[in-house]
């Protein structure tokens, strides 16, 4: 038997693309549905997404949006330095906890930080950044295999997924597979428009992951994060793919990949 | 009251330090807290074969990535190899005062980078972002130097880190930060990584260096308030000469050395008794490759 699962990532207000990833999901086959955390952020209109996660019935992990956003903390928790990423970061913080209803923000506050699901013979642990913290970026570049393998013997599991740092990747080691599965907030600097998430099947004698590009309608995103008043430059990613603020906290490898 | 020591346990070897060429730099900077130069062997280098065996030891601890300082790490005439042996097992990053890199080295680490999975990140430190500024504190022509580094660096398909402290007043920060982005474009460097250390350090470098009195020193009920990540004791190791020592900060004192074997240093708590430990409570680890690691700045490079 293999069960099918889908694995969403990072939704920072993109309930456009939010909307895309479930029906595509559906066409393929996915029984459950999952998303790692970060429901808030970037973008418009933060209600819009959770009426599409309880319609999908999508079981969330709570990331550090959600938990500041639940909590109403002063900042998203990101930790960024630079003066102008932190600019930029707290005016969309603002609006989203500004416009986020009383309901959601209890909804966000509920959420679990991780889950551990156990499917035929295999134990899965989704975590919003690492199995140990909700805010570790875990980028392909600076995460060696026996790093992640320390995780597999810790925790006693064969799969691990995250998201967090909007950039997707895999790697099977000797213990389990690692996926992070990307996010459907924003594209991965790559200068494309579509965004991604992950598709996973457990079958009693392994576990494979594949990652599905998403095409939505980006244009009228950017159209109403301009009318909400969102930040240009948050607004240019989406219509460029390339990321152009917070990039402090991108390895070189990642950083190189980028545009800027 | 009586006063009980603050103990640190390691939650997990997030960072492997080698302190590769002891204190041996090609610079004598003023505010060094280890007192590096062209002379100074109370450290000596570590040889290829024993980063390799600590490599291999650090497979079975998880850890997450290597970091190598000094004096200056481009003295070690095998350094190019062991970033070479270091990239095959994860990230590593070099601490570098800039001024000795050769664009062959550099070319063949570019190559290594390539083909592996992981991130070889440099550190370039300056002191001021002008020759004027830089100078006086790390030696005559010692800016011009460095910012040719940071060109063969670039040229060779790198983008360094340069981290500069803070000279002038916060409030100056970009506009200064303009002029030496300015600089960097006109050599070749379009979208240059910097990492400013606040002012603070200085603080902090001096406190270290100043005698500590009585009552600077951490106590168990300081500790439990705060988040015990900012202790770069909490993640980290360093390899010296002498063995591994709790923390890059501490590795002149006798009681920083933890034994030879990296599993056994992992598993030893600290008191923090020391001075130092203090300036850490105080000011949390200054300094890293990206904002949410700790890892502290070097008196080097
Ligand atoms: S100096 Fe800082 S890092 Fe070193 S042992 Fe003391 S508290 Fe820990
Ligand atoms: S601060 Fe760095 S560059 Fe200067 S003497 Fe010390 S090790 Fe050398």
């Amino acid at each position: 038997m293999t069960v099918r699962l889908a694995l969403l990532g990072g939704i920072y207000n993109n309930y456009l693309a939010l909307e895309a990833a479930l029906r595509q999901a559906s066409e393929l086959g996915a029984e459950s549905y999952y998303c790692l955390g970060d429901i808030g952020a970037f973008g418009p209109h933060p209600d819009r997404s959770f009426p599409l996660l309880h319609q999908y019935d999508v079981q969330c992990i709570q990331g550090n949006y959600d938990d500041s956003i639940g909590n109403e903390l002063d900042d998203c928790q990101c930790g960024y330095t630079d003066a102008r990423d932190n600019y930029f970061a707290q005016k969309s913080y603002d609006y989203t906890l500004a416009n986020t209803s009383d309901e959601n923000k209890r909804f966000l506050k509920s959420l679990p930080n991780e889950l551990i699901l156990e499917i035929e013979s295999h134990r899965l642990l989704l975590c919003h950044g690492s199995p140990r913290r909700t805010n570790e970026f875990l980028w392909e570049s600076t995460t060696p295999t026996h790093f992640l393998e320390w995780f597999f013997r810790e925790r006693q599991v064969d799969f691990i997924a995250g998201t967090h740092t909007g950039i997707k990747w895999h790697q099977q080691t000797k213990l389990g597979r690692f996926v992070n599965i990307g996010v459907l907030g924003r594209p991965e600097n790559d200068g494309q428009t579509n965004v991604w998430f992950t598709m996973v099947e457990v079958s009693r004698d392994e576990i494979r992951t594949s990652f599905h590009p998403v095409q939505y309608d980006h244009t009228r995103l950017s159209r109403e994060m301009h009318q909400e008043g969102l930040p240009d430059e948050f607004i240019e990613t989406i219509e460029t793919g390339w990321w152009t603020t917070c990039l402090e906290i991108l390895p070189q490898k990642e950083r190189k990949a980028g545009q800027f | 009251m009586e006063f009980t020591p603050a103990q640190i346990s390691l939650s997990h070897l997030d960072e492997l330090w080698f302190q590769v060429t002891g204190t041996r730099c090609n610079l004598t900077c003023h505010h060094c807290f280890i007192s590096c130069s062209p002379h100074n062997k109370s450290f000596d280098f570590l040889s290829r074969q024993e980063i390799q065996q600590y490599l291999q030891e650090s497979v079975e601890l998880g850890v997450k990535g290597y970091y190598f300082t000094g004096g200056e790490p481009f003295l070690h005439p095998d350094m190019v190899d062991i970033l070479c042996d270091t990239l095959q097992f994860g990230p590593a990053t070099v601490l570098t005062n800039g001024t000795v890199l050769k664009e062959q080295w550099l070319n063949r680490l570019s190559k290594a980078q390539q083909q592996c999975r992981y991130s070889l990140e440099f550190r370039v430190s300056i002191d001021g972002f002008d020759a004027p500024t830089n100078d006086p504190i790390r030696g005559d022509g010692t800016f011009d130097r460095a910012i040719r580094g940071v060109e063969l660096l670039v040229q060779s398909g790198f983008l360094p880190i340069i981290t500069a402290t803070r000279t002038w007043p916060d409030s100056e920060d970009q506009k200064v930060l303009g002029e030496f982005t300015t600089m960097l474009h006109k050599r070749g460097y379009q979208h240059p990584r910097i990492k400013l250390l606040p002012s603070l350090k200085l603080g902090a470098e001096q406190a270290r260096t100043e005698a500590y009195s009585e009552h600077e020193r951490v106590s168990d009920t300081m500790l439990n308030t705060l988040d015990q990540q900012q202790f770069v004791c909490e993640h980290a190791r360093i390899v010296t000469d002498r063995g591994v020592h709790v923390c890059p900060i501490l590795i002149e004192s006798p009681d920083s050395v933890l034994g030879q074997d990296l599993k056994n240093a992992t598993e030893q708590p600290f008191d923090l008794n020391h001075g130092a430990c203090f300036t850490c409570y105080q000011y949390g680890a200054i300094c890293s490759n990206v904002s949410l690691n700790t890892t502290p700045e070097r008196g080097s490079e």
